[in-house]
């Protein structure tokens, strides 16, 4: 079989399958991320004045204590269970907030806790999370890198 | 008033994802990585701290805020040490998130078992 004709058939596969894909409904999944990730953030807030009000973080400081707590939470629903049932209905809503990055951790550290400690939980904790971690580092690198060059060679 | 705007940017950040999720069809992962270089970027040219001053939790719970923590970080200590500041100052914002998400991840996995 010749090389055109099997990309022939890949071609007329793929618009076959296209056809029969169902059709995403963004509007509603963006309405539902937009509530479910609002809400999410307004606990956080909420979150945030506990401990501005209750401790000696200024409003800068104050979202350091906020993430960790908001990360605990979403480690506890997500070892019961609840997060991912909930993830499965709100989509990018619970998994854009940090909740959603505690969660990608704890479900895989969970998950392969049968494997032991080491292999199991150590190596498979950052197997989702990886990514964002690698891709912030060094975007981050690269930006700190171009702007303090900036800054020097301006004075 | 600070709830609300936490609601709406958070919720719009959100938004962004699922566009990103749905109508680029990129992976969750991918998403989640573009979005952490868009707060690194943003951060860059200085739009995200006011964004943080208007919003609050709005622009500090989505993930976006990591990747403005990790520029915020290099920054600080780049001013005092110059280039090698940005290595060692790179996680100095970020540490209360990453480092509560691996132990409350590696307590969580001795506890809870897999569900489903």
């Amino acid at each position: 079989m010749g090389q055109s004709s099997q990309e022939d058939i890949q071609k007329t596969y793929q618009q076959f399958a296209s056809k029969d894909e169902p059709k995403r409904p963004v509007i509603m999944n963006c309405i539902k991320a937009f509530i479910i990730g609002g809400l999410i953030c307004v606990i956080g807030q909420a979150i945030q004045n506990f401990y501005l009000y209750n401790f000696d973080f200024n409003e800068q400081t104050a979202s350091d204590p906020t993430v960790a707590t908001v990360i605990l939470i979403a480690v506890l629903l997500t070892g019961f269970g609840v997060y991912d049932k909930f993830a499965q209905y709100a989509g990018a809503g619970t998994a854009v907030p940090v909740t959603g990055f505690a969660n990608a951790m704890a479900s895989a550290a969970i998950e392969h806790r049968t494997e032991g400690p080491v292999f199991g939980i150590g190596s498979n904790m950052f197997k989702l999370a990886g990514p964002v971690i690698v891709f912030g580092t060094t975007a981050a690198f690269i930006v700190a890198l171009v702007k303090t060059i900036i800054i020097q060679l301006g004075g | 008033m600070m709830y609300f705007w936490a609601f709406v940017v958070g919720g719009l950040i959100c938004v962004i994802g699922q566009l990103l999720i749905d109508v680029a069809k990129l992976p969750p992962g991918h998403t989640l990585s573009a979005l952490v270089v868009g707060g690194a970027v943003l951060d860059g040219i200085g739009w995200y701290e006011p964004l943080i001053d208007f919003a609050g939790a709005g622009a500090t719970v989505p993930i976006t805020s990591f990747g403005n923590s990790l520029v915020h970080g290099a920054m600080a200590e780049a001013e005092q040490h110059g280039i090698v500041g940005i290595i060692t100052g790179i996680f100095e914002v970020t540490s209360a998130g990453i480092s509560a998400a691996i132990i409350f991840s590696f307590l969580a996995a001795l506890i809870f078992k897999p569900k489903g």
